[in-house]
């Protein structure tokens, strides 16, 4: 199998930030069109309300102050209601304001709902290679760090994007209708709050690629060193342990340092040239007022000190905005290559019906649960049953898991209903590889695989895995109850089914012993259990699917010889009946077989009985008397 | 961010200080600002040029002294956080480096790996978070209010009144919010859970066609964090309008009294404007302080996972004068009693008392959780006994150095790995200056030669991390020559040759016997194969001894060893084994 592909650290740069963005507008668009609109409205309404708010001051001071300073007496009258009215303004951008906010979280939360049920529901039918080939860290990262700076990006930055935007036009007008030579002297200021942005910008996300390399190769010698631990403390290798980590450590010191030097820098440096843009229109604008050009009165010197400082700020912000987009289109970037990993195909079009048994021997279909199957063959418009006995046979197959490495060499088999096939052979031998290709885990790359004289590529891959049980080595459990896990085999099994399944696995016992018996809830995969008790558990789980084809993989693990024992008997009552695969370890298995499939290096080189193959004093002989030479 | 993590700054303590010392230089430069203003306003008023060109060159070099302040403080907070971050990394892995074996079983590789990596980036950012805006808003809020009571006292209650309104709303959003939150995260650690649980169980989620089960129980819980998360965000969404509430009313209250005071001339028109800019200073920085107190509480659960592992004693303790010299490889166990939690909970071994002589080639066989491994962990002081005593050279391992101790006592782990690296650079754990002839002997003993030399870049052949390149039997066999390189005066195989095929074994097993005849070796095997031509054979069952002689000997008088043999050999063994006397 080929090995994980590991790519350390989050990549930083992004291929087509523009073409991201718009995938992840178009999410959050699709379902929330209206609300967005709605925002939309919200924040303008908002921005003029403070607009107003602003421009108001022109008012206070050349039609209230100003005439009362010049001429002595106090005519307020006006100036009550015109406070009262910029009142109503000012509550009606409150509400918006709360609404847009209230708002943006709906749809926030919503489209990350979205987001996160398809990005599951999509891995969930991706192909068992996907899985093989991607480290599971990795995988997981996409869920717990790429969506999280998604979130982030949807309910901080969009709205503090749209926000500062709206402001920043909406200012801009207002400047513009005010004062021209302040605007322009305002938007040169701007110009070179811009300039210095992207300068120290540039040089920061510089550092950051640097910084995410360093974390990289740093985080990944963590996870070496913690993996080995014990073996560095048995071999007293503390000391050089820690020497290298040293160096890593400091290395992302030093660039973590150089780039969240330049990031900080950033606002400061902004907000001052924002602040020398304000002393300047203060200065200019007085002696121009003073001079009395262009008509520039106090009030609106005063106001437009005001609208320089809001203009400038969201220009601050958006800056600031910059790298946490970045990162979000990084993130978004990874979890948009999952969703667009081609899910496993399935072409087929038999399926797996409940069947009666008529009197003349013919099947019919019914919708209730017989206990009799049958496979659904509508080919060429003519609807055919074909009854499930379990008669599998492999003929000519080849096999790799890439096109280039053919691992499985001409396979042929032939298992009649309810017989025991054991493969034998050395690790990497192929047995794993053979039971991977009966449940179409892998499809095979020439030769035919028949399940009832069907070829397997033309039935449905749901039907074909429900009616194959699998065993497999390494035991995986589910959160939840010991009867929800054993349920896991058939969802609609009823307690006393499941009971009656753990019995016949030689389950019952230990459950019984557990503190809340069937419901006692396990966590973390099981941790809880023991290696055996998790075992008989799968058994249990597999024996309540009730599969005419199981496909078993013996576990090498040693465990003690009780719990061994009580596996053996579970796995040979869940065989009893069934055509059974099974990469056995045990002799009594072997032993038991109807044939025995020596493989290697992905070759059949030798098959028969127990007896036959003893005779034969090949391959099997040697495994058998121990005389084997050669490499594992 | 609790004060005991703040002591990782050392080394930085000149950024750390800076920083906010800067951070206050700034605010001190930017609250003048408004106060200049006033007289550039009240200047135009009263039509003296000359003071709006002094005041306009002051304003300009407090901007420029402003700005420069501002980017240090900056470029020192990256340089302390960077520093801390550095530090705590560093104070972890030391730590972890001194962890006994009980303290390694207590964290999984997974959490030691986020807590070093995820969990110090958080606290980095809170750390430079708290450094920054931790100072600088309480002194915005602080010099602003002074400000305006320099300017006009009477109206500077308006302040007091707005800033105990948001101060109330503020505290009920952030309580209310505060155990949302808490919710919020726990659930999300949970949704990922499952996540992962999927990930690693996909064979059998698609065995059993589950994938639309599994769907339906992620959609559940998608949506439940989705409830729950709109709700504390949405909370958290008044938090604005509230403040948009309480600027707005400032500004209306200071409008009508500010004219109204002017008018009778108790203050200047660019008096008001310098007040109306100190109101937004002064509620910003309030609602600064909201996000650093959010910031610090979602930190708070990476500092909880960070001391937990700074915390963490290490639970074997050098002796006071350590004897560094092992003088054989004898080894006796005293009446031993152990387990792993120290004295509650069920006991592991009990009442062990062996006597190995220097040199003797010792089996151990026994079921899962019979205590062989527990056993065997003792002799290197890997875990210290509860009661008796271990004693390697007739002397207590309590009382060696710990380091020559484990030099002289080569263990090969049963869950075994190999570093990134070359074969030769693996081998060299072992012992650092080993030639390439010392390595290819030690080699050649264990079996491996053979297929080193079959590498095409031999000794140099590079191992990928955890030693995913060579199969499990060659990974075996080159972590026992690894240990051999040691030299040891005593050898622990742990279950180390599962991998390896019958015939190899055997021939290991006989290197060990003509070429380290002195080495006492302890070697653990399920398959009684690999035990039966031992000198004596150890059976362990439940914890204790159940019989410890001879093949011959214990097949006469254990009834357990005698189990083992005839399942083994009989029927219920294991096939990939040797097998003697067959059917």
């Amino acid at each position: 199998m080929p090995g994980p592909m590991r790519n350390r650290g989050p990549r930083v740069k992004v291929e087509h930030p523009g073409r991201i963005m718009k995938r992840v507008l178009s999410y959050m668009l699709s379902n929330y069109k209206w609300h967005f609109a709605v925002v939309l409205v919200c924040i303008i309404c908002s921005a003029a309300a403070t607009l107003r708010g602003t421009l108001f001051m022109r008012t206070l001071v050349d039609d209230y102050i100003v005439p009362v300073l010049n001429e002595g007496t106090g005519d307020f009258s006006g100036l009550a209601s015109a406070l009262a009215s910029l009142a109503v303004t000012y509550a009606i951008g409150i509400v918006c304001a709360y609404g847009y906010n209230r708002l943006m979280v709906t749809i926030s939360q919503g489209t990350m709902r979205n987001l996160r049920v398809q990005l599951f529901e999509h891995m969930e039918s991706l192909p068992i290679k996907y899985f093989d080939t991607h480290a599971h860290g990795d995988i997981m990262s996409v869920y717990t760090n790429d969506v999280d700076t998604l979130r982030q990006l949807l309910s901080q930055s969009i709205p503090q994007l749209i926000n500062s935007s709206v402001t920043l036009i909406a200012t801009f007008f207002s400047m513009v209708f005010l004062d021209v030579p302040l605007t322009i002297l305002t938007l040169i200021m701007v110009g070179v709050m811009l300039c210095a942005a992207s300068k120290i910008g540039g040089l920061s996300s510089r550092y950051f690629a640097d910084q995410q390399k360093d974390l990289g190769a740093l985080n990944g010698y963590i996870e070496e060193m913690m993996e080995g631990q014990k073996v560095v403390k048995v071999f007293c290798h503390e000391e050089k342990s820690v020497e290298r980590f040293r160096e890593l450590n400091s290395r992302l010191r030093e660039s973590a340092n150089n780039a969240n030097s330049f990031a900080n820098i950033l606002m400061p440096v902004c907000a001052n040239i924002g602040n020398i843009s304000y002393v300047l229109c203060a200065a200019i604008g007085a002696i121009l007022s003073l001079s009395g050009h262009w008509g520039l009165t106090l009030g609106t010197l005063v106001s437009f000190l005001t609208l320089n400082k809001n203009f400038t700020q969201p220009v601050t912000q958006m800056s600031q905005q910059v790298n946490s987009v970045v990162m979000a289109m990084a993130g978004a970037d990874r979890v948009f290559r999952m969703m667009d990993e081609e899910p496993e195909a399935d072409n087929g079009t038999v399926t797996l019906v409940n069947v009666r048994e008529n009197d003349d021997g013919t099947l019919t279909e019914v919708k209730e649960r017989t206990g009799n199957w049958a496979w659904r063959d509508d080919k060429g418009g003519e609807v055919k049953y074909i009854p499930l006995r379990g008669d599998i046979t492999f003929d000519g197959v080849d096999f790799g898991y890439t096109a280039e490495k053919t691992v499985l060499h001409d396979i042929k088999l032939y298992a009649t209903p309810g017989q025991k096939i054991a493969f034998v052979g050395s690790t990497g031998a192929g047995k794993t590889t053979i039971t991977n290709l009966i449940n179409r885990f892998y499809d095979i790359q020439d030769g035919k695989i028949r399940y009832d004289g069907v070829n397997i590529n033309r039935i449905k891959k749901a039907d074909l895995r429900r009616s194959l049980g699998m065993v497999l080595q390494d035991t995986h459990l589910f959160t939840g109850t010991v009867m929800d896990n054993i349920r896991y085999g058939r969802l609609d099994a009823t307690d006393e089914e499941c009971r009656a399944a753990a019995k016949l696995a030689n389950a019952h016992g230990f459950i019984k012993r557990l503190p809340d018996g069937y419901d006692t809830v396990l966590t973390g995969d099981g941790a809880n259990l023991s290696q055996g008790q998790r075992q008989l558990l799968s058994i249990a789980r597999a024996a309540v699917a009730d599969p005419p084809v199981l496909i078993l993989d013996e576990a090498t693990s040693s465990i003690d010889t009780r719990t061994e024992a009580l596996v053996q008997e579970g796995m040979d009552h869940l065989m009893n009946g069934r055509t059974t695969f099974v990469i056995a370890h045990r002799l009594s298995t072997i032993r038991n077989s109807d044939c025995i499939m020596v493989l290697e290096h992905g070759r059949i080189i030798e098959r028969g009985t127990h007896d036959q193959l003893i005779e034969k004093k090949g391959r099997y002989y040697q495994l058998y008397t121990g005389n084997a030479i050669g490499e594992d | 961010m609790k004060r005991h993590l703040f002591k990782y700054a050392r080394g930085y303590k000149l950024e750390t200080v800076l920083t906010p010392t800067f951070t206050a230089l700034e605010v001190l430069l930017e609250v003048l600002i408004p106060f200049i203003t006033a007289s550039i306003i009240d200047s135009v008023q009263a039509g003296d040029m000359m003071g709006i060109y002094k005041n306009g060159a002051i304003m300009l070099v407090l901007a420029f002294l402003s700005l420069v302040c501002g980017a240090l403080a900056g470029k020192f907070a990256a340089g302390a956080s960077s520093g801390f971050a550095a530090n705590l990394r560093s104070a972890m892995y030391d730590n972890i480096q001194t962890f006994s074996f009980s303290n390694i079983d207590k964290f999984s590789t997974a959490g030691l790996v986020t807590r070093m990596t995820t969990d110090v980036t958080n606290m980095q950012m809170a750390f430079q978070m708290s450094l920054r805006i931790a100072v600088r808003a309480p002194l915005m809020l602080v010099c602003s209010m002074v400000m305006c009571f320099v300017i006009n006292a009477e109206l500077s209650m308006i302040f007091l009144v707005a800033l105990v309104i948001l101060g109330c709303a503020l505290v009920f959003i952030m309580s209310r919010t505060f155990k949302l939150f808490e919710q919020v995260f726990r659930r999300y650690d949970a949704l990922n859970a499952s996540v992962q649980e999927n990930v690693s169980g996909i064979r059998v989620v698609k065995a059993y066609v589950r994938e639309e089960h599994e769907d339906e129980k992620f959609r559940h819980a998608a949506e439940e964090l989705r409830r729950l998360f709109t709700k504390a965000e949405g909370i958290l969404a008044l938090n604005s309008p509230v403040m948009m509430f309480v600027v707005y009313g400032c500004i209306i209250a200071l409008s009508w009294f500010g004219a109204n005071m002017i008018s009778v001339g108790g203050m200047t028109t660019g008096n008001l404007t310098s007040m109306f800019s100190y109101v937004m200073g002064v509620l910003m920085s309030l609602m600064m302080l909201s996000m650093v107190f959010v910031m610090i509480t979602m930190s708070a659960a990476s500092e909880r996972r960070i001391s937990e592992v700074l915390n963490e004693k290490p639970d074997l303790t050098e002796p006071d004068d350590p004897i560094m010299d092992i003088p054989d490889g004898s080894i006796d166990f005293d009446h031993v009693s152990f387990s792993y939690a120290h004295g509650d909970g069920e006991e592991t071994l009990h009442d062990i008392d062996l006597h190995i002589k220097s040199g003797e080639t010792i089996g151990i066989i026994g079921g899962t959780g019979s205590g062989k491994s527990s056993l065997v962990s003792l002799v290197s002081r890997l875990y210290d006994v509860d009661s008796g005593e271990v004693r390697v050279g007739g002397i207590d391992v309590r009382r060696y150095d710990i380091e020559s101790l484990r030099d002289a006592v080569a263990v090969v782990l049963q869950k075994n790995v190999l570093f990134s690296g070359t074969i030769l650079d693996n081998l060299r754990w072992g012992k650092e200056d080993a030639t390439l002839e010392e390595c290819k002997a030690v080699c050649k003993m264990a079996c491996a030669d053979e297929f080193i030399d079959a590498f095409p870049n031999g000794y140099d052949t590079w191992i990928e991390q955890g030693g995913t390149n060579v199969s499990g039997g060659q990974k075996q066999r080159l972590c026992i020559a690894r240990a051999l390189l040691k030299e040891p005066k005593i050898l622990i195989l742990d279950d180390s040759t599962s991998a390896v095929d019958t015939a190899t074994d055997a021939s290991i097993r006989e290197a060990f016997a003509t070429k380290i005849p002195g080495t006492t070796k302890l070697i653990i095997a399920q398959r009684i194969t690999s035990v039966m031509d031992a000198d004596r054979i150890l059976v362990l069952d439940d914890g204790g001894v159940s019989g410890f002689d001879t093949h011959e000997k214990l097949l006469e008088t254990n009834e357990i060893y005698r189990n083992i043999y005839e399942t083994q050999t009989q029927g219920g063994g294991d096939f990939d084994e040797g097998k003697e006397g067959g059917n």
